[in-house]
This record gives structure tokens, sequence and C-alpha cells, in this order.
């Protein structure tokens, strides 16, 4: 059995992972104080990818990255790199597709933080990036984590708009989701049904080690 | 030591415009709710922005809207204790504290610091408790405890005893007390309670729907508050309209009565009021036959409403509180008042 799509799928997810989570918290923290008319544009515009459907959002992703088109050629030309067609495309499917999850999340978790502590922390002279990794984050860190598993979850199961942007090629640009679909499509249902219960074990994993996480943390201290 | 404020900000339907200098000792802001005072304070501490005007904390220009001067919170060494207290949740007494010593950069320095203080505070026992598992009144010490170990300039108190129940609030306004004594520094005290602004200050600024109305000692606040607002603020109960009726006498026409008066009354006097423990049937002056309405009994005293016996039907009782020991056994059939306890509202 070749685990390649495994690797891969892991890989992309990870990676896809912490851009969404980094991006989305720092989206969250800007747009809820951006004034009130450009907020609501920002905030359709990033929660957009959610109700899309992943075909859409990979159409997109190929007028923005294909070789033929701005983005896509200036990479070509400048740095003689590829976007689309590669195991790294992927990573652009599985960010975009996923990022909605941790940016509505976070930002729910931002706007029920009491904001005191914030003002408490700026009077008492802490500098404002202490006040957001010291204790806005651990305040709002269940928001936070639900919404970073949500948006793993989320990358790890991409289908439509990564076998648009990055295709299927074995040992490539395969993941587990593109796999099951190729076997399943050339009647090969045992491996299929062998990649959908790594697949079920992996997501499982995830949920379960978040649980206990959390659980540990909350008998630390509660609100 | 001394801060000189003029601001003015505007919040759609509510407009604040608040001018006062203070020096040392602890400043009163005594105000209904949504008066202004704790957006005063937060204006003064950097959390909120002014539309224009001027804040300068001991020769330092903590805001000037005309030079954009806006010092950032972090700067203007302005301690804030919340009404909630506002501690860390994630942090033990402990590390909340050391949150205030994030200046000092020696370690060991700090430790000392923070112990002394915890150890100043009662709070010894506790360095390791989260918020969550303290009670009210220790969290407000912790709370009390970050800030001065901040040594700040200017320490506003925001409510601080609101959400602490009656029994440990007098215990903490004494442990306040102390605390203020041993801080030394200017201080503003938000409450809306006239008995912690006579008990905790020297001066007081009655505020009333974004304004001062009156800023100045409290003790001759309390005695003379001039307005009808200022007089509501200070707990008097019975405010009736008035008009002049000479140099040391006023009508009050809903009562049908006349009264004289030390102060010697100025034009334009509105309306009177008289504290509720004032009445007197033994007093000598302003002595009127009265109609008893009801009783109210209190712990420590007996609230009586009763009418004047000329008095208008659509006028309210007049409020009296007597101490239960004084309280006689038969309603008595007059009561004065001490001519130099009539209050003259101008306004």
């Amino acid at each position: 059995m070749d685990w390649y799509p495994l690797y891969n799928s892991l890989r992309i997810a990870a990676i896809s992972g912490v851009i969404v989570f980094f991006g989305g918290v720092f989206a969250a923290y800007y747009v809820a104080r951006l004034p009130r008319l450009i907020k609501g544009v920002l905030d359709v515009f990033l929660t957009l990818p959610l109700v899309l459907p992943p075909t859409v959002v990979g159409f997109f992703l190929i007028l923005m990255l294909g070789p033929n088109h701005p983005i896509g050629n200036w990479f070509l030309n400048v740095f003689n790199i590829k976007l689309v067609m590669t195991w790294y495309s992927g990573v652009f499917a599985a960010a975009v597709v996923s990022f909605p999850l941790m940016y509505r999340t976070a930002r729910g978790a931002f706007e029920s933080f009491d904001e005191t502590l914030s003002f408490s922390g700026q009077t008492l002279g802490l500098p404002n990036t202490y006040i957001f990794w010291r204790i806005r984050m651990p305040a709002c860190r269940q928001g936070i984590l639900a919404g970073a598993v949500l948006s793993f979850a989320r990358a790890l199961g991409e289908y439509g708009a990564t076998s648009m942007i990055a295709g299927y090629i074995p040992g490539r640009t395969a993941t587990i989701s593109t796999t099951v679909y190729q076997l399943w499509r050339t009647d090969n249902s045992a491996l299929a049904f062998k990649w959908v219960m790594i697949n079920l074990v992996i997501s499982a994993v995830v949920l379960l080690a978040v649980n206990m996480l959390e659980k540990k943390k909350t008998e630390r201290w509660s609100y | 030591m001394s801060l000189s404020v003029n601001i003015r900000k505007n919040l759609g339907a509510f407009k604040l415009d608040i001018a006062f200098e203070s020096h040392d000792g602890v400043l009163g802001f005594l105000g209904a709710s949504g008066s202004g005072k704790s957006m005063t304070l937060r204006c003064i501490a950097g959390i909120e922005k002014p539309d224009e005007g001027r804040i300068v904390l001991d020769g330092v220009t903590l805001f000037d809207s005309e030079k954009h001067i806006n010092l950032p919170p972090q700067e203007r060494h302005v301690g804030y204790l919340f009404q909630n207290f506002a501690l860390f949740p994630n942090m033990t007494v402990q590390k909340n504290i050391l949150c205030g010593l994030y200046r000092e950069k020696d370690p060991a320095r700090k430790k000392i610091i923070a112990a002394d203080m915890i150890a100043m505070l009662g709070l010894q026992g506790l360095e390791n408790h989260y918020p969550s598992q303290m009670s009210g009144g220790q969290q407000q010490r912790a709370a009390v405890a970050r800030i001065l170990v901040n040594r700040p300039n200017l320490l506003l108190l925001d409510e601080p005893f609101s959400s602490l129940d009656s029994f440990l609030r007098e215990q903490m306004q004494a442990q306040l007390v102390d605390v203020l004594r041993i801080f030394d520094k200017k201080v503003i005290l938000v409450t809306h309670s006239r008995d912690e602004a006579y008990q905790l200050c020297r001066n007081l600024a009655l505020l009333d729907n974004g304004r001062i109305l009156r800023i100045g000692g409290t003790k001759e606040l309390f005695a003379d508050p001039e307005s009808r607002q200022g007089a509501i603020l200070t707990g008097c109960k019975n405010i009736v309209d008035a008009r002049k009726a000479g140099e040391n006498e006023i009508e009050v026409p809903a009562w049908g009565v006349r009264f004289t008066t030390v102060r010697p009354v100025r034009d334009g006097l509105i309306a009177i009021g008289i504290r509720a423990h004032y009445f007197n049937p033994k007093a000598v002056a302003n002595h009127y036959p009265v109609v008893f309405v009801e009783e109210i009994e209190e712990p420590f005293a007996w609230v009586i409403t009763f009418t004047y016996a000329g008095q208008t039907k659509t006028s309210p009782p007049v409020w009296w509180r007597i101490p239960k020991d004084k309280k006689t056994e038969v309603f008595p059939q007059e009561l004065g008042v001490a001519p130099q306890n009539i209050l003259l509202l101008y306004e």
C-alpha cells in the first residue's frame, strides 16, 4: 500500500492549519475593531469561502494562480515556480476553504472577551502584544482551539477545490480524499475503504486529543 | 501634584463636558449612573479618547487635542481599579501582581516587592490561587496590590465597593482608607453612594448629565448643595418648591408654611431641601402643626411621613427620620426645623 496520500494530506492540513490559525486570529482581531461599514463588507468577503461550493473556490483559485493568470504567471516568470498541480497547491485550496471556520470562531471568542482585562493591562503598562498573547488569547483559548481544530479537520477533508487546483497525480498531489474518489471510480472499493477508515481514525484522534487537552485546562482554572 | 482636566466628548444623546482642577487627597465623583463619572475616568486613563480638550497630570500633558498629544495608557502612569477588579483569570494572584511590576526588570527585586505587597494587603497563602477561587474582597485586595506595585501617579477607583455585599463593603472601606494613606498620591473615587463619598473623600464633585454641577469640600457640599440635583445626590429626602419671602425668610406654598433661615436668601431661589433627620419636635424655630401619615421601621431608626396642616393635597408627604431611642409614644402635634438646616436651592 502506498502511504503517500496520508503523508501528503497531513502535510497539507498541518501547513494550512498554521497559516489559517494566525491569519484567522489576526483577521478576527483587527476586523472586530474596524468601522461598521468596512467591517460588514470584509466580514462577508472573509466568510464567503464557507458557503461557496468548493468547486467555485477552486475555480477562483485557478483564475488567480493558474500559469496564464496574473499571480501564477508572475511566480512562474520571476521564481520559476508553478502554483497549480503541485502538492502545495493543495495548501492554497485547504487554507482558503478552512479559513472562515477559524476566523468566525475566533471572532466570536474575541467578541465575548471582557475588554476591561485589556484596559487594566494597558493602565499597568503592559505592551499590547503581551496583553494579546498572555491575556486575550488564553482567555479566548476555548473558541480559538475549537476554530483551529475545525479548520484543521476541514483542511484534512478538503476535496473540491483541491481536485481542481492540485488534481490527482499519484505520488505527487494525491491526498486521502482525492485517493478515495479515484479508487472508488476505478472500482477499487476495498482499498478505498481502507483509506476511509484511516481518515476516520485521524479525525477521531484529533477530536479526542482536543477534548482531553480542554479537560485538563479547565481543571486548572475556571470562569 | 496636581491634575487638570478640561475635556469634551460627544456620545450621541449624551454629551460629556468636564472641567476641574484637583490637588492632593481623595477627590470623589458623586453622580447617578449615566452621569459620566466612569467615562471621565476612562478619558483620564487613556482608554477613551475625548473629542477635544486637555488633560495634564503633574505637569505632564496626557492629552491635548490642539497639540495632537494623546499618550497611550501605558505611558500615563494612571492606576485604574475596575468595578469587576479585572484580574487576569488565567494567572495566579502572584502572577497578577507581577504584571504590575512589568517595568521593573530585576527579577529578584520583583519578587521582593510583590511579597511585601502581598503581606501588606493580607494576601499571604493566596499567592497561588486563581481569581475564580477567591472571594470578592480577596479579589479586590489582589487588584489593589497589583495597582500599588505599579506605583501610579494617580489612582482611579471606579465604584470599588459596588460589587461587594454590605458587610464586606464596610470592611473594605476601612481597609481602603489605610491603603490610601500609604499610597499618598492623588486619588479619584467614583461612587453613587453618598456615604462612601462622605467617608472617603476630602473634596467632592457632583456630576449630572455629563457635567460637573459643583466641586468643593465634601463637608461644605453636604451642608449647602445649592442645587436641586446636588441636594438629591447628597441624599436629601425632602425637596420642595419655594420662593424668597425676605432677607432670611422663604415661603413654601405647597406646605403652606414660611421658614426663617440662617443663610441669607438670594434672588432666584427655586426650592428648599430639608434632610429627613432635621425635623425636631423640640426645635423652637419654624414650628408648624403636622398630621401623621405612616411610619416605616428601619434597623436603627423610624421613618415617619407626615403632612403640614396647610399642605396641598397634591404635594407628597414629608419624610422624618428619627433614631429609635428618640421616638416618643405619641406623635407630636408640631414639628420644627432649625434655621441653619434649611438648604437653599437655586438651580
